[in-house]
């Protein structure tokens, strides 16, 4: 028996979730919205928000308690006081590593998306083709054309600050004012522009942060604390809390239920349609169902998948949608960790106001027009300049006074960049049930078998020879070469798992991110991808989750999903 | 500036990358007990002071900088961290007696300036001729090594960081504004002015 019934159900509210209840919710279907973890309310949760070091015992370090505690989290700079508490509690929910895999997760509602880079940057053309025009994995079932709508719709709403550029690698959208570059870093771009024949820019972050304010969503703009990660009360960038999920709510439409995992999807095989989820409710270990006549999988990359994998067993062994054999395969993530830093003579009579939440990019110019590397696919850079603090290197003295005053002061301007590169969607890369460890409540966990690989570690070379060029090219001294410690989820933009496709027999989900064996399931989140681009993929997931579900409510209409 | 350029540059500032911080995954071990006496505390304070002392704008004593490092050396170092910490601690007295015959504490101003000054020089040339052997043994074996910095390095560390991320560090000696509220990239800058505190 049913507990309840609602028109549609979404798994996981952060960012795709939160998008999927909010255009649901908007054209008048009945919406439960599950998350596996603890409610966080906007503003009045962010207990953070106005900390700064001195707030903290350690200032912001982490403890050795708490690197015992977050073995995963640790490996990186997400462990810190900060954020204490925002991160996935790993000895509750372990996984297993076959090869090494940081995996950083939110389970909260919102989930990342309070926690999210904010950088969104639209998919080009070329990126839906690349697959087919170079014969690898399968052919995307959309080109840019069938999503370029849904990117000026997001951006509308969702609120991305950035400068139109007129390049097709990186398509333009709907901006707000950009958030500025500094001195240094308008030079620099001046001076690559002359030295590469502009061909290779250094423009401003496209980010999700508003520069003007929405008083229709109740958010000022950025204020430029570049506190994001600890919640923004004044709603400067865009999450589930401060966009989507109050616009949802507004409707009437929506119920929220939080401390909810969903076990499974329950399946009618007659029919060949889901017709709702199991929950187990994560407090009181009891077991609910929900029915609806649509379910839209945003768990996040991973879980949506683990989902799938966990539904409908008595018809395949390895889950809803593994028919194709490709459940679970094709992981990617953005390898990163590579590029290049270095010193910037002169600007001394140069110094910034406020903190800014982005810096610059530099979009990919690799495998770009006639250029031609032995590796496919190519990387696009981030990066910023500054001004040296305290913790910089004063050789001359060692104490007093002296020292004081030193430090007290800006030192000379550095400029740092890294590159985002592109991974290829491999069927080795793989995630898989491994049914010998369970989590705190008995579940079977996920097992992490993905690795770089050698078009992968060609492309690294290049993002760091390119960098150092770069920086040379624009008059930057002591360029230094960096290639630091990355392993796959480090990224922190896992994709994959069950990719899109124009074939059943390859695919998981259709053009309409429907599951091929059971259409009224959609899958719009990280999951979904058929290739990586070398671009922040949520702008990407946020356009597809409105486009799916417009699709979804007139096929309701229309009947097709009973 | 993210996190990881903090690290850089703290590692450029003292040789080697925050002891404690998020750079080193060290894992648990070492009792959460007081690791560092009163007394200790009122030398690491005088240290301290030693190096970022009150002028016109207030101290490492002001900052409360002793205390913070018992906190942070409890919590956050390993226990192999912690007896090098206390090997540091050592060396300031041991150093002082032999260059002056007495403790650290029993030292005017001027002394303790030049106790510091040395055990400065001395953890510098220590760092540069490691990292000669480093690069050395690199370009022979192909490994990469790393040497773990020497309590006076980590007292010295320990001191910058408790005091410029301070409240009284930040606010009072450097600049700090809550709530910016807009960014220009191209701010005047007169020779002398503070830097902000946080970025």
């Amino acid at each position: 028996m049913a507990d309840h019934h609602y028109d549609a159900i979404v798994v996981g509210s952060g960012i795709s979730g939160g998008w999927a209840a909010k255009e649901l919710t908007e054209k008048g279907l009945k919406v439960l919205l599950l998350e596996r973890g603890r409610n966080i309310e906007h503003i009045k949760d962010y207990h953070n928000a106005h900390k700064e070091a001195w707030d903290y015992p350690h200032r912001g370090e982490p403890t050795r308690q708490m690197k015992a505690d977050y073995p995963v989290l640790s490996r990186d700079y997400p462990l810190n006081e900060q954020t204490l508490g925002m991160w996935a509690d790993e000895q509750a929910n372990p996984y297993v590593e076959r090869q090494r895999f940081d995996w950083f997760r939110g389970y909260h509602v919102g989930g990342r998306s309070l926690l999210w880079g904010r950088q969104s940057y639209r998919w080009s053309p070329a990126d839906f083709e690349a697959n087919q025009r170079e014969g690898v994995a399968v052919d995307w079932p959309i080109r840019y054309e069938d999503l370029a709508p849904w990117y000026d719709y997001v951006e509308r709403f969702a609120g991305i600050a950035g400068t139109r550029e007129g390049l097709d690698i990186l398509p333009d959208g709907e901006f707000l004012p950009p958030i500025p570059l500094n001195r240094v870093e308008k030079d620099v771009a001046a001076r690559l522009e002359q030295s590469f024949g502009g061909r290779r820019h250094l423009i401003h972050s496209r980010v999700a942060n508003i520069t003007q304010p929405k008083p229709e969503q109740n958010r000022v703009n950025c204020q430029f604390r570049n506190k994001c990660w600890l919640g923004c009360p004044y709603g400067g960038y865009f999450s589930t809390q401060s966009a989507t999920l109050p616009v949802a709510m507004a409707t009437g439409n929506l119920t929220l239920r939080p401390f909810s995992i969903v076990t499974q999807v329950l399946y009618d095989k007659d029919r060949g349609r889901a017709r709702g989820v199991e929950v187990l409710d994560a407090e009181n270990g009891q077991t609910y169902e929900y029915t609806a006549d649509v379910v839209f999988l945003n768990a996040s990359t991973f879980n949506s998948t683990w989902v799938l994998m966990n539904s409908a067993t008595d018809v395949w062994p390895g889950g809803l949608g593994s028919s194709s054999g490709e459940l679970g395969h094709n992981v990617m993530d953005h390898h990163f960790r590579a590029g290049a830093s270095g010193e910037i003579e002169g600007y001394r009579d140069t110094y910034y106001f406020g903190r800014r939440p982005a810096g610059f990019y530099i979009p990919r110019f690799r495998n770009v027009g006639d250029d031609r590397r032995d590796y496919l696919r190519g990387f696009g850079y981030q990066g910023s300049a500054s001004r040296e603090r305290w913790d910089r290197e004063v050789a001359e003295v060692s104490h007093g006074a002296e020292l004081k005053q030193a430090l007290s002061q800006p030192g000379g301007w550095s400029i740092g960049m890294t590159a985002f590169g592109e991974m290829l969607p491999r069927h080795a890369n793989r995630i898989s049930l491994d049914h010998g460890v369970t989590d705190a409540w008995g579940l079977p966990v996920l097992a992490m078998d993905v690795g770089l690989g050698d078009n992968e570690r060609a492309m690294r070379r290049d993002m760091v020879q390119d960098a150092v060029d770069m920086l040379e090219a624009a008059g930057v001294q002591n360029v230094t070469p960096e290639e630091g410690d990355y392993a796959p989820g480090m990224g922190i933009h896992e994709m994959g798992t069950a990719r899109m496709g124009r074939d059943p027999a390859t695919s998981v989900l259709n053009a309409h991110n429907q599951v091929w064996d059971a259409p009224n399931v959609y899958v719009t989140d990280g999951a979904c991808m058929t290739s990586s681009s070398c671009v922040n993929p949520s702008l990407t997931y946020m356009a597809l989750t409105a486009r799916a579900v417009d699709h979804a409510v007139r096929e309701l209409k229309r009947g097709n999903l009973a | 500036m993210n996190r990881r350029e903090l690290l850089k540059m703290i590692a450029a500032a003292t040789g080697t990358a925050l002891v404690g911080g998020q750079a080193l995954t060290a894992f648990a071990s070492g009792r959460a007990e007081a690791v560092l006496t009163d007394e200790d505390v009122r030398l690491l304070d005088e240290v301290a002071e030693t190096l970022l002392p009150r002028t016109d704008t207030p101290g490492a004593k002001d900052a409360e900088v002793g205390d913070f490092m018992r906190v942070f050396v409890r919590d956050c170092y390993t226990a192999e961290q912690q007896a090098r910490f206390r090997d540091g601690i050592a060396r300031v007295e041991a150093h002082s007696r032999a260059a002056h015959g007495v403790g650290f504490l029993a030292l005017d101003a001027p002394r303790r300036g030049e106790v510091v000054a040395a055990l400065d020089r001395e953890a510098r040339a220590r760092m540069e001729s490691e990292a000669r052997a480093r690069m050395e043994s690199e370009a022979r074996a192909q490994v990469e090594t790393q040497s773990e910095p020497q309590g006076f390095t980590l007292i010295k560390q320990l001191t910058l960081f408790g005091f410029f991320t301070s409240k009284v560090g930040a606010t009072e000696v450097l600049r700090y504004v809550a709530v910016p509220g807009h960014y220009d990239g191209n701010l005047a800058y007169e020779p002398g002015e503070p830097a902000w505190a946080t970025t």
